[in-house]
């Protein structure tokens, strides 16, 4: 058995294809420190199969099914594990200024399904009947409208695909190494195809005063949340959402209408938007100075830092997880960039030592979350398991060590960190810091 | 699809005067830059309920005004349940104290603390405060309520009042600890081999 193995292009069962630009890994040695993989791969045996028994005939192939699925359909019953979770340990003071994460190594390929979108509000998820609902612009304008849903549905729709994360995502990372899942430390992360309208062309629609440099969005919900946003972003790509995954929004990712900024942290796009008004400077708003500013260790504060930085997390192997047997693993993950598109993602199974490229999923979408594969050949040793993602713009996810010397453990929000699972003899994996 | 199937000439013809109708139509409404004239016209007036935001100038800040001992009795019987005597040890967030530690190893974050402007607080609390009754509180109420978290800091005397002239005069004093976003502060490296881990 050769010391490495074959691109994952080329098995079957999987859809992966290998990016362009990036040589399959398979045409060279997985490890450059190989002989701990060479060693393995030279006593593996193959995981046990059961030999001689006959495949029966199940019971739900010799009798009918249910009839049609009813008007919603749900997931198999055998999946009711894979759910939405408050980070464990944590549960909220109130409930209703609480969060709930996506469970990121239990599902596939880069859209989040709609009820596995994590969640995040201040004040409740509210039941806002749509013929009601009004999106107001105003302010630093010409003419001043309310739009109704039935008015945005009549302009011209935009449907994109982007990752939305919470700033406050990984933020337990910046304290020491917990035993948590991929879905408790990094579970404030999703992806979805968004539809709307560009809100550049509502902006059009109201005319903008020559001297609007800011703008206000507001949430129709009981914290009536606000952020400033720059017009810049407002007219470069936001959108003002009603869809995702092609159905109306959920409830809570703020049906009917929400903002949406690419790229930027989860908190400016505002949900239940009800608002948006002009005008010449940022307002200050509570989300956007006593939160989502992060404290450096002079004691000065980072403001408006409203992209998130290049990212990525490996979701399987990853915590509380149990590798059931030695040989073939397939790594597996998420990578994504405020800045851009994933160019590349970097896997290490020695704690960073050694790197090899991992194939990417195609399309590669900006902005978007981007997954990532590479075959290990576990030989039941000790390993440490890291993913590094560099995006279009040249920046290359930093290590944990390298993002506490510049900021110190109290900033609380923009973690990016690279992650290591710990991979013990026994197959169970830990959340490690190295 | 009947119309087409009995006569398909005349069907043919119909559709390409219909598409040549149709595509002289196209280009008025949607051309680049043009409104599409949708929407409702609306007033000030209208948005008065909605339009409470207030800037960092306190452009926005309604008529009245409050005292700081006002505001301890409303905090006394609104507040105290979540952020406790004095605006600390509550479960909700800490108010009050905190000066001076944004630079140690164990910072404290309060409106005293790290809050730049006194604005703010009136338009959190006007818009989201008490949190079982947002939007409740009339606009004395409001400024009362700020005073009296702004004396729990020691920016405001005992005998303290806010109208809308004082409180953005209210000088907080982290005011100058902000600055914008200046990354990449961190820059990673893409070494692939015999690297040294964690750098």
């Amino acid at each position: 058995m050769p010391p490495y193995l074959p691109p994952p292009g080329l098995d079957a069962g999987t859809d992966l294809v290998a990016d362009k630009s990036a040589k399959p890994p398979g045409r060279r040695r997985f490890l450059q420190g190989g002989a701990v993989l060479a060693g393995a791969a030279a006593t593996l045996a193959g995981p046990a199969r059961a030999v001689g028994e006959a495949l029966p005939v199940p019971a739900w192939t010799r009798s009918q099914g249910r009839p049609a699925a009813g008007p919603y359909g749900q997931p198999s019953g055998f999946e009711g594990r894979v759910i939405r979770r408050v980070r464990e340990g944590a549960q909220p003071t109130f409930p209703t200024a609480a969060s709930s994460l996506t469970p990121l190594a239990d599902i596939f390929g880069t859209i989040t399904p709609n009820g596995l979108v994590f969640e995040r509000h201040h004040a409740g998820i509210p039941d806002i009947d749509p013929e009601q609902h009004r999106l107001v612009i105003h302010g630093l304008v010409e003419r001043p409208l309310s739009f109704s849903l039935n008015d945005l549905l009549r302009f011209p729709a935009v449907s994109r695909v982007h990752f939305l994360e919470c700033a406050g995502n990984s933020g337990s990372e910046w304290r020491p190494a917990r035993k948590l899942t991929v879905q408790s430390l990094h579970g404030l992360l999703s992806c979805c195809e968004w539809t709307g309208v560009s809100l550049g062309t509502l902006l059009q629609e109201v005319g903008v005063a020559p001297e609007a440099k800011w703008l206000l969005a507001e949430g129709a919900d009981a914290a009536a949340m606000t952020r400033s946003v720059p017009l810049d972003k407002a007219l470069d790509d936001a959108l003002i959402v009603y869809a995702q995954n092609g159905e109306m929004l959920r409830p809570e990712q703020g049906y009917p209408l929400r903002l949406l900024l690419p790229g930027w942290e989860g908190n400016i796009n505002v949900k239940w938007l009800r608002r948006l008004k002009l005008g010449t400077a940022p307002w200050q708003s509570r989300q956007e100075t006593s939160k989502y500013t992060d404290l450096l260790p002079d004691g000065t504060s980072r403001q408006f830092s409203f992209v998130l930085d290049v990212k990525s997390v490996i979701t399987g192997p990853s915590g509380g997880q149990i590798l059931k047997s030695r040989g073939r693993q397939q790594i597996t993950g998420l990578a994504w960039s405020g800045h851009g598109r994933i160019r590349r993602v970097d896997v290490s199974i020695d704690g960073g030592r050694n790197w090899e490229e991992a194939v990417l999923q195609t399309p590669v979408l900006d902005r978007a979350l981007t997954r990532f594969s590479l075959p290990w050949l576990w030989d039941g040793g000790p390993a440490v398991l890291q993913s590094r993602a560099v995006d279009s713009h040249g920046n290359v996810q930093p290590t944990r060590s390298q993002l506490i010397a510049a900021r110190g453990t109290e900033s609380a929000y923009h973690y990016n960190g690279i992650q290591s699972w710990q991979v013990l003899p026994s197959g169970e994996v830990h959340n490690v810091h190295v | 699809m009947s119309m087409f199937e009995r006569k398909p000439l005349a069907a043919l013809v119909g559709a390409l005067a219909l598409s040549a109708v149709l595509s002289a139509c196209h280009s008025q409404p949607v051309r680049s830059g043009q409104p599409l004239g949708l929407g409702t016209p609306v007033a000030a007036a209208q948005l008065a309920a909605w339009d409470i935001d207030i800037d960092a100038d306190g452009r926005g800040l309604p008529p009245g005004s409050g005292t700081v001992a006002a505001g301890q009795r409303i905090y006394e019987t609104r507040c105290i349940a979540c952020h406790g005597v004095g605006g600390q040890n509550g479960i909700a967030d800490r108010l009050a104290g905190g000066q001076g530690s944004l630079a140690t190893k164990t910072p404290v974050r309060t409106v005293g603390s790290f809050w730049p402007y006194a604005t703010t607080l009136f338009d959190y609390v006007r818009r989201a405060m008490p949190f079982d009754s947002p939007q409740s509180l009339a606009p004395d109420e409001v400024y009362a309520v700020s005073a009296y978290v702004l004396h729990l800091n020691g920016l405001l005397p005992a005998d303290g009042r806010l109208d809308a002239a004082s409180l953005p005069r209210i000088v907080m004093p982290n005011r100058d600890g902000f600055k914008v976003d200046d990354r990449p502060d961190v820059v990673g490296t893409r070494c692939m081999k015999d690297c040294v881990p964690g750098s």
